[in-house]
């Protein structure tokens, strides 16, 4: 507790990310910590499932992968791991990790488990009454269809797990910068009601909580903005002093940069009001903060503060919202527009003819108008993809929708080629806000 | 000339709204950023996508404007049928607006 400044680092910045780049962080970033921030809105309910399937599965499927790559290097090198990687099944994960240990001839492991942050009995039995963020309709009217529900825990429910021996940290829903919160407030005592000195924590975690996507990932645009090596991008780390001072930088060597455009972007990103960013802990406030280059692939970060915590906490809940039916085709050469175009009509009329006109849709041709509904090409493209998705309330009118467009094959206008189709299931996330002491934080700690 | 040469953007997601960064390269432009791209400005700009109104937030020392564009994502990420459920790609829309 008594280093003056500590380095986290950034390991995954979404469920899928790569996992060399935390291998690089972990063995020459000198780091105290490595967070892996895995777990996306709607990923909980899908791992809820799947516990539902499998008793023993429901958290991060490349857990064992990320904990063979990294844990050795970690405990050599006193860097503890925390991740939301439990998903719905924190306990299981726990003991997935101790199980890599083990294949690794590892001795000596802790985990501390954090659990809690599912509250779904609770909103069945209290809170239907509850209205839905962005929406005039209260939870009842999603009763038949609720899959999950997990409410954001803060840095104080983990800090619990860091007051152990542990050398890994899990949970599963946990707003995501709390999980670099936690660990200043552990080692530099940050008191849970200075609200200012909390507002600049969750900078930190803001800023690092997608990895690659402040080291100049998400970022180069040729001639405009060039990023050096992005093929070898290097995941960013945090020096943060006892006052809440940051330094975000990278590992030497590695791709990517570090400039004060990147972090601005990423300080930014995904947030509303930038005075008042909601979290468990605090209201952040990231509206005088200050970036400003600190040497090379560097950069400091000061001046977020904040206001006291929120009285509720934010809870994300699953639920299964129909079926998506879509098909694609491509046309090329001259009349590729027209011939796609007339393509488009076909499968509406015939969609129509079927009794599913009423339904949700989207008629477009990738090259034109997928991405902006108005556009117009203003030259003909060399190429264009017809793209039709259909909402529909079951798995049957979604496979129709999509061998409509399958059917353009034989049926349609000429030298369509390449044709998709997929049917899937939404499981889609809404919110509500809870009483803070819904969500009762426990730690289990495995060895 | 484009907005393109004078500032880079990036959007994220955040239920049905897309937040839309804009940040000027040289922040001796961000006066001129701040008064032409108004909230209406951007909300014409998007006509056809955003359903909502379009909020503005300004952070002078960044040289950066953020934007809250409501009802913009067809429902949001997780239930969306548009390509790029996430909005993504808005931001590059963004840059063809023209500034004097």
């Amino acid at each position: 507790m008594n280093k003056t400044s500590i380095r986290i680092g950034a390991g995954a910045g979404y469920a899928g990310d790569r996992i060399p780049p935390a291998v690089e962080l972990a063995q020459h970033g000198q780091l105290d910590y490595l967070v892996f921030e895995c777990l996306a809105e709607r990923t909980i309910a899908l791992a809820q499932l799947e516990r539902r399937q499998q008793p023993d599965k429901g958290f991060d499927p490349l857990l064992a992968d990320r904990m063979r790559a990294v844990l050795p290097i970690c405990l050599a090198q006193g860097t503890r791991i925390i991740s939301n990687m439990g998903a719905a099944n924190p306990l299981q994960a726990g003991h997935e990790v101790l199980r890599v240990a083990r294949e690794l001839g590892i001795t000596g492991v802790k985990v501390a488990v954090v659990q809690g942050d599912d509250v779904l009995p609770q909103l069945l039995k209290d809170g239907l009454e509850l209205p839905l963020i962005d929406s005039d309709a209260p939870l009842v009217s999603l009763q038949d269809t609720l899959i999950s529900g997990n409410a954001y825990l803060g840095a104080d429910a983990l800090l619990p797990a860091l007051q152990t021996d542990a050398q890994v940290i899990l949970c599963g829903r946990v707003a995501d910068p709390a999980m670099f919160l936690a660990p200043l407030m552990h080692h530099f005592g940050w008191a849970a009601d200075d609200w200012p000195q909390l507002g600049q924590g969750i900078l930190v975690g803001h800023l690092l909580e997608c990895a690659g996507q402040i080291t100049g990932g998400y970022f180069a645009d040729p001639g405009y903005k060039d990023v050096p090596n992005l093929a070898r991008l290097g995941f960013p780390l945090a020096e943060v002093q006892a006052d809440g001072t940051t330094v975000i930088t990278k590992v030497a060597g590695s791709g990517g940069c570090v400039t004060v455009a990147t972090c601005t972007e990423q300080l930014l990103y995904e947030i509303e009001n930038p005075a008042r960013y909601l979290q468990p802990d605090v209201v952040a406030d990231f509206s005088q903060v200050r970036l400003v280059p600190d040497g090379p692939d560097r950069v400091r970060a000061t001046g977020a503060t904040g206001q006291p915590r929120p009285d509720t906490l934010k809870v994300t809940v699953g639920y299964h919202d129909g079926y998506i039916g879509e098909g694609q085709m491509s046309y090329g050469g001259p009349g590729c527009v027209a011939r796609g175009q007339l393509a488009l009509a076909l499968v509406r009329q015939r969609l129509q003819d079927a009794g599913l006109g009423e339904l949700e849709a989207r008629y477009e041709l990738i090259g034109i108008n997928s991405l902006i509904p108005q556009a117009q090409a203003s030259t003909e493209p060399a190429e264009v993809r017809l793209r039709v998705a259909v909402r529909a309330p079951t798995r049957r009118e979604a496979l129709l929708v999509a061998n409509e467009v399958e059917a353009l094959y034989t049926n349609g206008p000429a030298a369509g080629g390449g044709a998709t189709k997929s049917v899937r299931e939404v499981i889609a996330a809404a919110a509500v806000l809870v009483p803070r002491d819904w969500a009762q934080a426990h730690v289990t700690v495995l060895d | 000339m484009q907005l393109r040469e004078l500032a880079h953007t990036r959007t994220g997601d955040k239920g049905n709204r897309s937040t839309l960064t804009v940040i000027a390269r040289d922040i001796q432009d961000f006066a001129r950023l701040e008064t032409q791209l108004t909230p209406e400005r951007v909300q014409t700009h998007y006509r056809g996508i955003v359903q909502g109104r379009v909020e503005r937030f300004t952070l002078p020392q960044l040289g950066a404007l953020q934007f809250v564009l409501y009802e913009a994502l067809a429902g949001g990420v997780t239930r969306s049928l548009a390509l790029d459920a996430h909005g993504k790609t808005l931001s590059s829309h963004l840059l063809n607006i023209d500034i004097d």
